[in-house]
């Protein structure tokens, strides 16, 4: 029933639509730029599972910084970490990402932000302050390590470890393993018991990744992920495998308990602290929670630590303690001005013996006042920094975006047996 | 009447306004969107002209094999479900219950008007097994079978899924076949009876038949509205365990705005468009057919 005249009504039909919508996403996609503004509000979008930086925020803005706090309110708002990098992108993309922000789950990310003029260079920016010796130098290599340059900030400096309880371990005879081998018989032991040996979140997934990465330094030196992300190694060679391995032998055994998939970050942290489960691997960020004498129902007398334990025949070893920054926050170059510096500045000066004295929270920025009565084990975390010579970071560090996705939702298929260590790795090394 | 409606320029005035707000908020990003398709980049760092490097990647990926499977067979259970328990549930309603009947569906309609992120929390819950077990664990327990780790596989996920909104939309399905039996001409049904018909050969013969047409409109409703879900499976399993419960939506939804490659998730939403539109059109086809038989 077409007609020579009605087929070439169609092709010329096409023909616009296709052309229209060329031309629709050519022209949009150049756009978009430009345009910094004097906020109204000293705005924070953190991760909801942070809620200590809105509260140590909060008690700057009544008490130290009070003044900065009347030329520019402080609001807060949150959004879950699982959904942190979608926001950050989306806020991005319509330039009304606030004053501050939790930097992405990705470094990757943080530098994409900081290619289109997001993010504030805080090397000058404090020096003009005159207020860069406000921050530790150790915190300051770490972040230029991950984040190519001073673009955030360490409101947490973190090593990781496992956190034990001594209860437990007493009861159960166990000492504190000294290798990988003696943690796998500990966990057996604790199994025997009917003691969780291991808590973790599958629902976040790195809980887990970081065993499998602390597991990969161990056996292969502190700069074995950077030859992956340099492409001098791969994930599916043999030697990384096995650290997948290593850690899906410990799922298949069930030392993380049932249903580890839906094990949120809380339940994971309430499990360790209501004495379910005797050993906790996490970082030194988690000390705000074992200080809360309600939410600690083990006692924190009863919390030890212990590096993450050699592997024989390894080329790491114990003293490299993983050290980071946190999920830490920075400053949106766009908004940046006068009073945001002064904030900047104020926060700079007290932030450090702030998150110390309420949150018990180690920080890289210094403590210009000094804090008495710290508790054992920030005293502890405190000093194993200061000896810390070889730092490592953690498992998907440098990965890209979608590489950090892929790892962390798969990871608790791997420790429950659904895919096979060979299959992690693969799907990981295909999305880097 | 025919004055106004004939003049072209007064159609113009009453049918333009809501012409073009549709056209702006359907249209235009429709077409935009497919213009992303041989682009990459995004809305932070811009956008760069790669051809047809975005249809090359979808063909070879296996994430999108898994998705487009995943999404098809979820398309195909929960459309069957829902009509099948929606024409039960009608049937109930015309030749068990009759005027009684209204009350029932009310409250069986009800988790219709319910949000899905609701939904999906409460379910979530019932069929938890960490840190606590959840109501149906705990039945399960009292019979004495161990607990079930229900979102831990990529099997039991589905299930939940598919008992999740198999159980909230066979009340629409149910009211809407109901209007459709309704109909049925009450002297065809009591003829049938004389003549000795009865029970499963009444509906056989007579009652499914007769209610083709509303039939076959409500599995191509469920098909249009399954081939898209989104906010049930992101709300109950954010397309886990890993990857194994994400459909097409949710995969394009992830690429665009957590990896930040638009190109590429617009191309999948490509493949989503036409996949919609082949099952359309093939139902289309085959109902035409059944009309004009007669």
């Amino acid at each position: 029933m077409t007609t020579r005249h009605s087929r070439r009504r169609t092709l010329a039909l096409v023909a616009g639509v296709g052309s229209a919508a060329l031309l629709l996403a050519g022209c949009a996609g150049g756009g978009g730029g430009g345009g910094s503004s004097s906020p109204d509000e000293f705005s924070l979008l953190t991760n909801s599972e942070n809620a200590e930086l809105p509260a140590i925020f909060t008690a700057l803005s009544e008490d130290a910084c009070a003044t900065e706090n009347e030329a520019l309110p402080f609001t807060s708002d949150s959004v879950p970490q699982t959904n942190l990098d979608q926001r950050l992108q989306l806020l991005a993309g319509q330039n009304a990402l606030p004053v501050v922000y939790s930097a992405g789950n990705a470094p990757a990310l943080t530098k994409t932000l900081d290619d289109s003029g997001n993010v504030l260079d805080f090397e000058s920016t404090l020096t003009e302050l005159d207020a860069i010796d406000n921050i530790e130098p150790a915190a300051i290599s770490t972040i230029e390590a991950l984040y190519g340059g001073f673009k955030v900030l360490p409101f947490e400096y973190n090593i990781e470890g496992i956190w034990y309880n001594k209860t437990i371990f007493a009861d159960n005879g166990v000492e504190v393993p000294e290798t990988w081998d003696d943690l796998v018989a500990a966990a057996g032991t604790f199994d025997d018991a009917g003691v969780t040996p291991f808590s973790a979140s599958g629902e976040q997934g790195w809980p887990i990744t970081r065993l499998l990465g602390n597991y990969i330094f161990r056996t292969l030196g502190p700069d074995a992920l950077q030859k992956v992300t340099d492409g001098d190694a791969k994930l599916t060679d043999p030697e990384y495998v096995e650290a997948a391995q290593a850690v899906a032998d410990l799922g298949a055994e069930g030392y993380f308990g049932q249903g580890v998939g839906s094990i949120d970050y809380d339940t994971a942290t309430n499990q360790f602290l209501n004495g379910s489960a005797a050993m906790f691997y996490m970082g030194s960020w988690a000390l705000s929670d074992f200080n809360d004498a309600e939410r600690n129902q083990v006692g924190l007398d009863n919390i030890g630590f212990m590096p993450f334990p050699n592997v024989e025949g390894g080329e790491g070893d114990s003293s490299q303690i993983a050290a980071n920054v946190g999920l830490p926050a920075t400053f949106n170059a766009k908004t940046y001005d006068s009073k945001v510096g002064d904030w900047l500045g104020c926060i700079a000066d007290n932030y450090g013996s702030e998150a110390l004295a309420s949150q018990g929270r180690v920080s890289g920025f210094k403590v210009n006042t000094p804090v008495d009565d710290l508790p054992a084990l920030t005293q502890e975390v405190q000093e194993r920094i200061a000896t810390t010579e070889q730092a490592v970071l953690w498992f998907e560090a440098l990965f890209s975006t979608k590489a950090t996705t892929t790892s962390q939702t798969n990871a608790a298929q791997l420790v429950t047996g659904d895919i096979t260590a060979e299959e992690f790795m693969e799907l990981v090394q295909n999305d880097l | 009447m025919k004055n106004v409606l004939g003049d072209k320029k007064s159609i113009l005035i009453l049918v333009g306004p809501a012409l073009l707000v549709y056209t702006l908020v359907m249209l235009v990003p429709v077409f935009w969107s497919l213009g992303y398709t041989v682009f990459e980049g995004n809305a932070i760092v811009g956008f760069t002209f790669v051809g047809l490097d975005n249809f090359a990647t979808m063909i070879g990926d296996t994430r999108v094999h898994d998705a487009l499977w995943f999404t098809i067979r979820y398309a195909f259970v929960i459309t069957i479900g829902q009509v099948l328990f929606g024409y039960a549930l009608s049937l109930l309603y015309v030749f068990v219950l009759r005027r009684s009947s209204s009350i029932v569906r009310t409250l069986v309609f009800f988790p219709v008007v319910l949000p899905t992120v609701a939904v999906a929390l409460m379910f979530q819950k019932m069929f938890e097994v960490a840190p606590q077990n959840g109501l149906v664990n705990e039945l399960l327990n009292a019979v004495g079978i161990p607990s079930v780790d229900w979102f831990g596989s990529a099997g039991s996920a589905f299930l939940v899924i598919a008992v999740m909104d198999i159980w909230r939309s066979m009340g629409f399905y149910g009211v809407l076949l109901y209007a459709g039996l309704v109909d049925i001409p009450e002297e065809t049904l009591e003829s049938a009876r004389l003549d000795g018909a009865s029970g499963l050969k009444l509906v056989r013969h007579i009652v499914i038949p007769l209610s083709l047409p509303v039939l076959l409109s409500s599995i191509i409703f469920s098909i249009n509205g399954t081939l898209k879900v989104f906010d049930s499976v992101l709300a109950l399993t954010n397309g886990g365990p890993g990857t194994t419960t994400s459909p097409l939506t949710l995969y394009m939804f992830q690429t665009s705005f957590t990896y930040g490659e638009y190109g590429y998730g617009s191309t999948i939403a490509l493949l989503l468009t036409i996949l919609c539109l082949v099952v359309t059109v093939f139902i289309f086809r085959s109902s035409r057919r059944d009309l004009t038989k007669g």
